[in-house]
């Protein structure tokens, strides 16, 4: 079993290693003439008026939460349905608890307008 | 031949074999990338009654590989202000999951190169870091188009990561493991096709198939591209060959979804019918007819806006998956999995 996860191991070096590869081959073979025009950050043909750092909309972040607490529910998850059959009803109900207590959190948000973008 | 080699490399044997069967995954990939490209092209010019590419080589087959050539001999721009190992660290990011979950994939029930009991797990997890290539190339690249559509596109993904989540549960309780193997071979039956998850799991494709195209930023969910309002979004820095690995790991993606949606809802391998024998090439078959939609998609609709994709992702496909779930697990409960029909799938 453990030998399985070698060639895991494995594919992932050689995913990293394309992608290291690759522009290493580019940088090679393409031509290298810098100009401060050509370096400069694309903008339409202006100069960059200011740091591309710049502040963003809050709700990026919320969504970043809300993902968070929906990802680690899907992790809570995966377990029960696997084993879904064997646990039967009792599972199927303690489950069902649980997720009822998520969708009021998540109707909760939906009417705190936690999901509008206009 | 072999016992020799075996000899020669010694206790690194099980590496060096390892290697040479993720070299053969890995260079048709490859192939199916490059003509996927030129599929795409063909395929919408069509529908838009053009001819497509047809100037390299016969048919304009070898036009992917002009275009790689090309791709390799231009300049790679490090823009000014730009943090040079991140930016440089971004196309790496991307590409390593788009390929590294392959080693899981099964074609045939023994044709796997590492068939591991947690597969549908770590495809989980590898396939969620593609998120971070695209966050760091835009953050990187220091350009405020590249830094909005980094922006778009993460929380979109991240979006649509929990509806494909969901969807993933149910799959696991039809078939009672995380094995793609094991999630296949509870397809199999009798019935051939019409025992395949995607009929009781049919709202659950669909949402697949859907946040599948926007995870991989796919038209009409591209606003993180969205060539006409933010040029090229998180890789409008980058050019040449860094170009040329996100290009690449979009479409690997592309084709990892395929393979994906075909293992999970419409069977592997296995043959839609009964009187002809299983084989790789319906696994290939259904992963081409996945990849025909996600290019007729992009010639049909156009752009989504980018509140109507939250809403779509949030407001819809969530409750959808929520209440399918629920659905499936009542289903699966003794006295309703055992009725006629019912048994056909929930077994």
């Amino acid at each position: 079993m453990v030998q399985n996860y070698l060639a895991v191991l494995l594919f992932i070096l050689v995913g990293l290693g394309v992608g290291v590869i690759a522009p290493l081959l580019g940088w090679i073979l393409g031509p290298r003439r810098p100009d401060p025009q050509k370096n400069s950050p694309y903008e339409c043909g202006f100069e960059a008026f200011e740091d591309a750092r710049m502040r963003f909309d809050v709700r990026y972040y919320l969504v970043a939460i809300l993902f968070i607490l929906f990802d680690l529910e899907i992790a809570f998850l995966f377990p029960w349905a696997v084993v879904l059959k064997e646990v039967g009803l009792f599972g199927f109900v303690a489950m069902m608890i649980f997720l009822g207590i998520l969708v009021v959190g998540f109707v909760y948000e939906w009417v705190k307008g936690a999901l509008e973008w206009d | 031949m072999m016992l020799m080699l075996q000899d020669f490399f010694g206790p690194f044997w099980p590496a060096v074999w390892a290697l040479v069967k993720i070299v053969v995954i890995v260079m048709p990939m490859m192939g199916a990338v490059a003509y996927l490209t030129l599929a795409e092209r063909k395929v919408i010019g069509y529908m838009q009654i053009r001819i497509g590419p047809n100037r390299v080589g016969p048919l304009g087959l070898l036009q992917p590989i002009a275009d790689a050539i090309k791709l390799l001999m231009k300049e790679i721009v490090v823009p000014a202000g730009a943090d040079k190992f991140l930016f440089l660290l971004g196309p790496v990011l991307s590409i390593m999951p788009a390929l590294a979950a392959w080693a899981v994939i099964p074609f045939t029930p023994e044709l796997v190169l590492s068939n591991v009991d947690a597969s549908l797990l770590y495809i989980m997890a590898i396939t969620s870091m593609g998120v971070y290539g695209v966050v760091i190339a835009g953050w990187a690249s220091n350009s405020k188009y590249a830094f909005l559509g980094a922006m778009r596109s993460a929380a979109q993904i991240v979006s649509y990561e929990i509806a494909m989540g969901f969807a993933l549960v149910t799959v696991l309780m039809m078939s009672h493991s995380l094995n793609l193997l094991e999630i296949v071979k509870a397809q199999q039956g009798p019935l051939g096709f019409l025992q395949w998850n995607w009929i009781p799991l049919f709202p659950m494709f669909v949402v697949y198939v859907i946040a599948g195209t926007a995870e991989t930023n796919r038209a009409p969910f591209d606003v993180a591209e969205g060539e006409s309002e933010i040029v090229a979004g998180f890789h409008v820095e980058y050019s040449g060959m860094t170009f040329a690995i996100f290009f690449l790991a979009e479409y690997a993606n592309m084709i990892l979804i395929s393979a994906l949606t075909s293992i999970m809802f419409m069977g592997g391998w296995l043959s839609p019918v009964g009187f002809l024998p299983d084989g790789m090439l319906w696994l290939f078959a259904k992963m081409s007819f996945v990849l025909f939609l996600f290019l007729w998609f992009r010639a049909t609709f156009p752009r989504y806006r980018y509140d109507q994709i939250m809403r779509l992702g949030w407001k819809v496909l969530i409750p959808v998956t929520l209440v399918w779930l629920v659905v499936v697990g009542i289903l699966m409960q003794e006295p309703l999995r055992g009725l006629p029909v019912l048994n056909i799938w929930f077994h």
